[in-house]
């Protein structure tokens, strides 16, 4: 009790003095999941919007596959990812694997049938209100998904928020693609996960602080916007 | 009529020729052949399942018919919706404020941004909504949004404004405030189609009156006609308020 006391302390006092370790390591699971998120909304939000307006042979297919891999275990991300990205692999060439390219790429596996499918959902409601009114407007496809994009950005935020904490909070995928390399491709889960394991408590506390810190903070602000936005909005 | 001001060519007279809607076996819209001429506000008329709502949303293009054909004048092709506009039973607010709202439809008409501002102000003015342009759309009353729908209608200054049953949900004093607008728009040149349940309504806001009844047109009159000297026993049953199913 008196070492969880202690390792509590240190853990707080590092975070404190902004400890160079620790600020390089939630400075990298910053870059990671933020670049990975970024590109994974790029993708989603067209793929969403695409099938929740358009009717083509093998839809159902598609909305089942999104929602089953909303799921995916990010240790078999990792491992398929490790498997691609290795020498023998067939994106062996581009040296990618232990890189923090490596790790965004699995991220972005990771959410992108996240982020998509909650899309889908809260653009397929949308339209179903707007599709006759958009219509008799005139809108053509593009104009459509513009507007729906546009009135759904609270529900759709919340959506890529999701994304992130899945991001951010995962251990199985980016430890097998990055390595958990010291200065290289150490981030906070890893290194949590390294740090416990070694006895070294206080920055994996420290760390896992900040995840917490992180992971409540996404959620609080996910909340507050949509509170905000019914309210304001009566969306 | 005021449309030499637009100088867009007239999409009407419209020409429907053995117009069909079927759903599995049943023949919602059956082989209905009609004009509309500009001028005379036309209301439609029918108990539930008559097929009014229909009818308008085939005529307006959102339903493709089973069979048949939708001719406007001037062979206007596809351009002929650009129009038109209609307003729902429901209004349909998007999540933006109400003079946004309007602005959006003109952009999607492609009017001129410097135009824009002045055609949703105008038609804000017009509909009693100037004070509350800028507040979200979908926390007006019920009435107020409808007059909004009207408004983005209005904005568009269409040939033809489809209404279905543009007060149906309304309380009397927002019902009065839509029936007036609607006048102003006519009385602007637009032609008026509309449905209703409420035949004091049809009375007061047409000039002709369609009875249709599972998918057919039963009469057609002019409204004193119709109420007075009613020519089929449908008519004159629906008018004595029997259900007719």
């Amino acid at each position: 009790m008196t070492d969880f006391g202690a390792a509590f302390a240190a853990a707080v006092s590092l975070i404190a003095t902004l400890d160079a370790g620790l600020v390089e390591i939630v400075g990298l699971s910053l870059r990671v999941s933020l670049s990975a998120v970024f590109i994974a909304t790029m993708i989603s939000l067209p793929l969403g919007a695409a099938v929740a307006l358009f009717r083509f042979p093998g839809r159902g297919a598609v909305v089942v596959v999104l929602n089953a891999l909303m799921g995916l275990p990010p240790v078999v991300v990792g491992l398929i990812v490790y498997l691609m990205l290795s020498r023998a692999g067939p994106f062996g060439v581009l040296g990618l694997l232990f890189t923090p390219t490596a790790m965004i790429v699995a991220q972005v596996i990771l959410i992108t049938p996240i982020i998509a499918s909650l899309a889908r959902q809260v653009i397929e409601d949308l339209w179903e209100e707007y599709s006759e009114q958009l219509r008799s407007l005139g809108a053509g496809p593009r104009q459509a998904v513009g507007a729906l994009l546009w009135d759904g950005r609270f529900s759709l935020f919340t959506a890529v928020l999701a994304g992130f904490g899945r991001a951010s909070a995962e251990v199985g995928a980016v430890m097998i693609v990055g390595g958990n390399i010291d200065h290289v491709t150490r981030v906070m889960t890893t290194a949590i996960a390294l740090e416990v394991s070694k006895g070294d408590l206080a920055l994996a506390l420290g760390l896992g602080i900040i995840l917490i810190v992180l992971s409540v903070g996404i959620t609080g602000a996910a909340f507050v916007l949509r509170e905000s936005a019914r309210r304001a909005h009566g969306a | 009529m005021a449309r030499e001001m637009s100088g867009a060519p007239a999409i009407l007279p419209l020409a429907v020729e053995g117009l069909t809607y079927t759903a599995g076996e049943a023949r919602l819209i059956d082989d209905l052949t009609f004009r509309l001429e500009p001028g005379p506000r036309t209301v439609i008329v029918g108990p539930n399942g008559a097929g009014k709502s229909l009818l308008l949303r085939l005529c307006h293009g959102l339903l493709t018919p089973t069979a048949g054909t939708i001719r406007w004048s001037g062979g206007a092709g596809p351009d002929a919706s650009r129009r038109q506009a209609m307003v729902f039973q429901r209004p349909v607010m998007l999540r933006r404020s109400a003079a946004a709202n309007v602005e959006f439809a003109l952009s999607l008409r492609h009017i001129p941004r410097d135009q824009r501002k002045q055609r949703v102000a105008a038609a804000l003015a017009k509909t009693g909504l100037a004070d509350v342009a800028g507040r979200p759309a979908r926390v007006l009353s019920f009435g107020e949004q409808q007059r909004l729908a009207l408004a983005r209608a209005w904005a568009l200054e269409p040939q033809v404004l489809w209404l279905d049953e543009p007060t149906a949900s309304l309380d009397p004093a927002a019902t009065r405030a839509v029936e007036a607008i609607i006048d102003a728009i006519h009385a602007g040149g637009t032609k008026i189609v509309m449905t209703t349940h409420d035949l004091g309504q049809a009375r007061r806001l047409g000039d002709e009156i369609v009875l249709l009844h599972k998918g057919r047109i039963v009469e057609r009159a002019p409204t004193a006609d119709f109420f007075e000297r009613p020519q089929s026993p449908l008519s004159r049953a629906f008018i004595q308020g029997e259900l007719l199913w």
